[in-house]
Order: C-alpha cells, then sequence, then structure tokens
C-alpha cells in the first residue's frame, strides 16, 4: 500500500522534473528566434521564417539581399554558435563538478582554457588566418589535458586531488606562456588580437566555424548525455562508487575526455568565455536538484538560453559590441556571490 | 562460506599493517571486529572490497576468490556502508538508494522502474520507506545510516560490510540502527562491521573479531572472547566484565572509575 504511494510520490517528482525541462526548452526556442530578429540591423519576423523556409521550399524573395546575407552569414551561425556554447560550457561544467566532487569547480579546470589561448596566441605570433587559429586553440586544449590527466596518473594519491592540482600547475604553465606570447608579439596588431581573443566573442562566427565545431561538440554532449547517471554514484567518492559496482576510473576518464572535447571546441571558436561553466550548473541544480539525470539536461537547455540572452544584450547595449566574456563575467560574478551569501544566510 | 580469509598479509609501504590473518565467516553471521583505532580494521575490510589489491594471501567471498572478480562482479557479491557523512550534492533518498544499481549493468545503464521498485523495497524493509522523496541531508544521521542500509540491501549482495557504522550516532539512533542489522543477519545475510563499543558486541554480534597490531588476537563468541584480560591488552583499560539477566548480555565497565566512587 504504502508501496503505491510512494512511487506516485516519485512519479510526480518526475512530471515536475520533466515539466521544468520542457519549460527550459520553451524559453531556449523563444531566445533563439528573438535572437534572430533583434541586432543593429532588425530583421521583421516575416522575413526570417520566409527565408528559413526558402531553404527547403521555393519561396519568391521578399527580402534584400543584404538581409539574405546578414541573416544567414552573420546571424545564423552566430545564434547557433551562442547556444551550441552555452549547452556546451554548462554540461561541462556539470560533468566536472560532478566527476571532481566540488560545486566550485569550471570547465577549464584542467587547463583547456589555457591552453588553448596559449595555441591560439601561438597561432596569432605565427601569422595564422582565424581558421587556424581556432585549430591550434583546440588542439592545444585536448593537448593540454591530456597532458594534466597523463600527470595525475603518474602522481600517488587521491586521484580527484591529483587531477586538480595537476590542471591547476599546468594551466599556470600556459597562462604564462600566453603572458610570454604578448610580450613578443607586435604591438601594433598581433598584441590586438590577442587581447580580443582572450576576450571572448561570438562576434566573428561564421558558417565555416559553426561546421568545425559541430563535430567533436556532438561527439562530447552524447557521450556527457548518455553517461549523467553514473555521474551521480562518481560524486559519492570513489571508494564507495567502486563497491556498488562502478569502475571509476574509466569512468572518470570518459567524462573528462568528453567534457574536454566540447569545452575545447567551444573556446576554439569563441574564445574564453567564462562564468557559463561555473554558474548554469548551480543555477539548474536549484532549479531542478542534482540528480543528473535531470541536471544534465538542464544545464544543457539552460546554458544555451543563457549564452543567447547575454549575445543579445551584447548586440543590443552598445554600437561597438562588448565582447560576451566581459559580459558573461560581469553578469555571472555579482550572481554566483549573491547566491553564495543567500545560502550563508538560510543557514543562520 | 561467506568470508574465508587465508593468511592475509598487507603493507603500505614499508608500514605491515594486516600479518598473516585467518577468518572464517559463515553465511548469515554477524561479526562485530574489535580493536583500537589503527590496528588494521578499515584496511582489513579494504582488501575483502577489493580496495587494496597488493595483499598477499586468498580472500574468498561466497566462495568465489575476489581478486578473480571484476569490479562490478565484486558489488553482487558485497556491499559496502560507509560512516556516514554528508554528500557534497543533495539528492532525494531515493535516488541515493537507486545508485545501488550501478552493479546491474554496464557504462551506458541507467536505472529502471524494475531499479525504482526494489529501492523502495530495499526502503521499506528497514522502516523507512515513508522518506523516499526527502532530501537525504535534511533527515537525520541515523536515518541517512538506514539509507545507506537500505542502498546496500537495495544491491542484492549477501555480505554486508560496514566501517564503523555508528560512531556518529546518538545512542537512540545507534541502538535502532543495529537492532535492525541484527534482524537483517537473522534474515540470512551476513554482516561484518567494526566497532568501538565491547558493549555492542555482546548485544548484537554472533561473533567478534579481536584485531591487535594487525593480527588477530581472538575470534569466537563475544562471551569467549571479550575478558577483562583482552581489554586490558588492547585497550589499556582495566575493566570487570559483568553479567546482567542470568547472562544473557555482558557489560564492561571501568574498574578505575568504580575505585573513585
Amino acid at each position: 500500500m504504502t508501496t503505491g504511494q510512494n512511487t506516485n510520490s516519485h512519479a510526480r517528482r518526475k512530471r515536475v522534473a520533466n515539466l521544468i525541462l520542457v519549460g527550459l526548452a520553451i524559453v531556449l526556442v523563444a531566445l533563439a528566434v528573438l535572437s534572430f530578429l533583434v541586432g543593429r540591423y532588425p530583421i521583421s519576423p516575416d522575413k526570417v521564417v520566409a527565408m528559413l523556409a526558402g531553404q527547403v521550399f521555393p519561396v519568391d524573395p521578399f527580402w534584400t539581399d543584404q538581409e539574405a546575407t546578414i541573416f544567414f552569414n552573420v546571424r545564423l551561425p552566430r545564434v547557433v554558435m551562442a547556444a551550441l556554447v552555452g549547452c556546451c560550457l554548462a554540461s561541462a561544467g556539470a560533468a566536472y563538478q560532478g566527476t571532481f566532487q566540488n560545486p566550485l569547480v569550471s570547465p577549464d579546470i584542467l587547463g583547456a582554457s589555457q591552453g588553448a589561448a596559449f595555441g591560439a596566441a601561438v597561432a596569432i605570433l605565427l601569422g595564422f588566418a582565424s581558421f587556424g587559429v581556432s585549430a591550434m586553440a583546440f588542439v592545444f586544449a585536448i593537448v593540454t589535458v591530456l597532458i594534466v590527466i597523463a600527470v595525475a596518473q603518474a602522481a600517488r594519491g587521491n586521484q580527484v586531488l591529483t587531477v586538480v592540482l595537476a590542471g591547476v600547475m599546468v594551466s599556470s604553465l600556459f597562462s604564462a606562456g600566453v603572458s610570454f606570447t604578448k610580450l613578443i608579439a607586435d604591438p601594433a596588431d598581433q598584441l590586438p588580437a590577442i587581447t580580443y581573443w582572450l576576450m571572448g566573442s561570438l562576434t566573428s562566427a561564421k558558417p565555416a566555424d559553426v561546421t568545425m565545431a559541430f563535430p567533436p561538440m556532438l561527439a562530447g554532449l552524447v557521450v556527457l548525455f548518455v553517461l549523467r547517471w553514473k555521474i551521480n554514484i562518481l560524486t559519492m567518492g570513489d571508494d564507495e562508487a567502486s563497491t556498488m559496482g562502478v569502475n571509476t576510473k574509466a569512468l572518470r576518464v570518459a567524462i573528462i575526455l568528453a567534457a574536454t572535447l566540447v569545452t575545447a571546441a567551444s573556446v576554439a571558436v569563441t574564445g574564453m568565455i567564462g562564468w557559463v561553466g561555473l554558474v548554469i550548473p548551480h543555477l539548474s541544480r536549484m532549479l531542478i536538484g542534482s540528480d543528473y539525470r535531470k541536471l544534465m539536461p538542464a544545464s544543457m537547455l539552460m546554458g544555451a538560453a543563457f549564452l543567447l540572452l547575454v549575445d543579445d544584450v551584447s548586440r543590443l547595449a552598445t554600437t561597438a559590441e562588448i565582447p560576451i566574456g566581459i559580459l558573461t563575467a560581469f553578469i555571472g560574478a555579482p550572481f554566483f556571490l549573491y547566491l553564495i551569501t543567500r545560502e550563508g544566510r538560510k543557514r543562520k | 562460506m561467506s568470508v574465508s580469509i587465508h593468511d592475509l598479509d598487507f603493507s603500505y609501504g614499508s608500514h605491515h599493517v594486516l600479518k598473516g590473518i585467518n577468518v572464517d565467516v559463515a553465511d548469515g553471521t554477524l561479526v562485530n571486529v574489535l580493536g583500537p583505532n589503527g590496528t588494521g580494521k578499515s584496511t582489513l575490510f579494504r582488501c575483502i572490497l577489493g580496495l587494496n589489491k597488493n595483499y598477499r594471501g586468498t580472500i574468498i567471498v561466497n566462495g568465489k576468490d575476489i581478486r578473480a572478480l571484476s569490479i562490478r562482479e565484486r558489488a553482487k557479491e558485497m556491499a559496502y556502508i560507509p560512516q556516514s557523512h554528508k554528500p557534497v550534492y543533495d539528492y532525494a533518498v531515493l535516488d541515493v538508494v537507486l545508485m545501488s544499481a550501478g552493479a546491474s549493468a554496464g557504462m551506458l545503464f541507467s536505472p529502471k522502474q524494475v531499479h525504482v521498485d526494489r529501492a523502495y523495497g530495499a526502503l521499506e524493509r528497514v522502516g523507512i520507506g515513508h522518506l523516499a522523496d526527502r532530501p537525504y541531508t535534511q533527515i537525520s544521521g541515523g536515518e541517512q545510516q538506514l539509507v545507506l542500509i537500505a542502498r546496500a540491501l537495495a544491491q542484492n549482495a549477501s555480505t554486508i560490510i560496514m566501517d564503523e557504522p555508528t560512531s556518529a550516532l546518538d545512542y537512540g539512533n545507534t541502538v535502532r540502527v543495529l537492532s535492525r542489522v541484527r534482524q537483517l543477519a537473522e534474515e540470512g545475510l551476513t554482516v561484518i562491521q567494526s566497532t568501538h563499543q565491547p558493549d555492542q558486541a555482546f548485544l548484537y554480534a554472533d561473533k567478534t573479531l579481536v584485531l591487535h597490531e594487525g593480527e588477530v588476537l581472538a575470534y569466537g563468541t563475544p562471551k569467549e572472547t571479550i575478558t577483562a584480560g583482552l581489554i586490558s591488552k588492547i585497550y589499556g583499560v582495566d575493566v570487570e566484565v559483568n553479567s546482567l539477566y542470568d547472562d544473557k548480555v555482558r557489560v564492561c565497565v571501568p574498574t578505575n572509575e568504580i575505585e573513585h566512587k
């Protein structure tokens, strides 16, 4: 009898969580549509719909060529990229926070961002075009994390601690490398290019960037989504998880690699966008709870929606666009401080 | 035989922790492991659970050499209940119990309705079905320990290893948790748990394993093993062992304290 009631309350909890996910998806779609319309050159909704439909059906163009160019070459890739990058950074952050049993961890904990920054800075010094810069950033991000994992495997002791420590150390090494490239960069053109890259921006997102970044992003996101329930067990600590039948080492490496793949792909095309990976998983946790079966999709949806929103703000706020990396920090940091002080008040 | 340990030796570097341990635990037995801090109780448990791999000797659980078992196969033979601890993230009680399904299938698995039902059944069995949807961090320490016991039950293993399950609990919760454990042993589960209280062994255990400086000092029924001489030897405290209720139960009282009364 009681089991029946319990099963009902469990089913209710599940329904509420599903409703929240549907709500987040609706918000995401609405923001995506809004993002198509707004900008320095607003495009009316009927034209957006007609241009998209025109890709499949024959539609007589009633829009100008300029509008079509803006839409397909600037706005569409930018919107897609914002949503993808937000989704990737938030899910990678959620995954890392689980595997390292530490809620203060963000996607760049293992040095992916600093590695990417160094790769990009070197590429800019060598005079690579934007594709080369992205490719170098991607490769260096992956290599950095592989170095971190190798160091942690070679070290003795608590795996969680050694991975994070190795990440911090390798990060600082590459950070020094970035400083060094800035020192020797040509202050007329290379130095500003490096500086702008480090700020993180979606302004330069091109269709080619989307096609390049999409495959690794998709691969990583699928892995994180499929493994999400096992992250619950990993948060109980390695000994406990292992006695519950989980191969903690293999699982952790799989999650780290997947999270690194999506982080590297994101950082490679947009530069450093901070805070999304730290703050969004926390927001999602407050909204939907800690169970990764719900938390992972919630983080993905919320991350995508958040970055679309911030990108809209960055497009509309000023004529000289504020790089999105700065805006996310401006919004993310105070919000985070508010959250932790609120938690403190709740305790009292 | 649930657990058979033969000539078990284990060292952390040059520190020789376990020396020639030989113990047989029959099915459905509740064994209390007694011994001062640092005497190797946790190390022994870690060896049995397969968490410490570089031991010498053999450990057979339910007829299987644990060296030959995969992580998942081990989890089907034994469940582990740690000291109660606060998890980093807050899960619903049911979700904590559901984690026991980790042994059920491979990497890509996530729990199905059958596992949810099993988790509810386990919670009912330890008498806390009504807590299923409460947040784990908002229930009492005793209830948390019962949740971990339910999780071990839902794992469907016949042997349960508990490391000082009541060390952080108040008196009432200690009694409630241990009598539940006693009941599970009567239902056929094998339970091996460490404790610091000789009185608990008298009350709840079928057998007492006394570890001292990495060796088995005594192994037998609590009445045979726990004597004034033994307590004095392992803890350095002089006690008088008294019997109550026609020797149904015994208690240890430090004699030094009586002399001062």
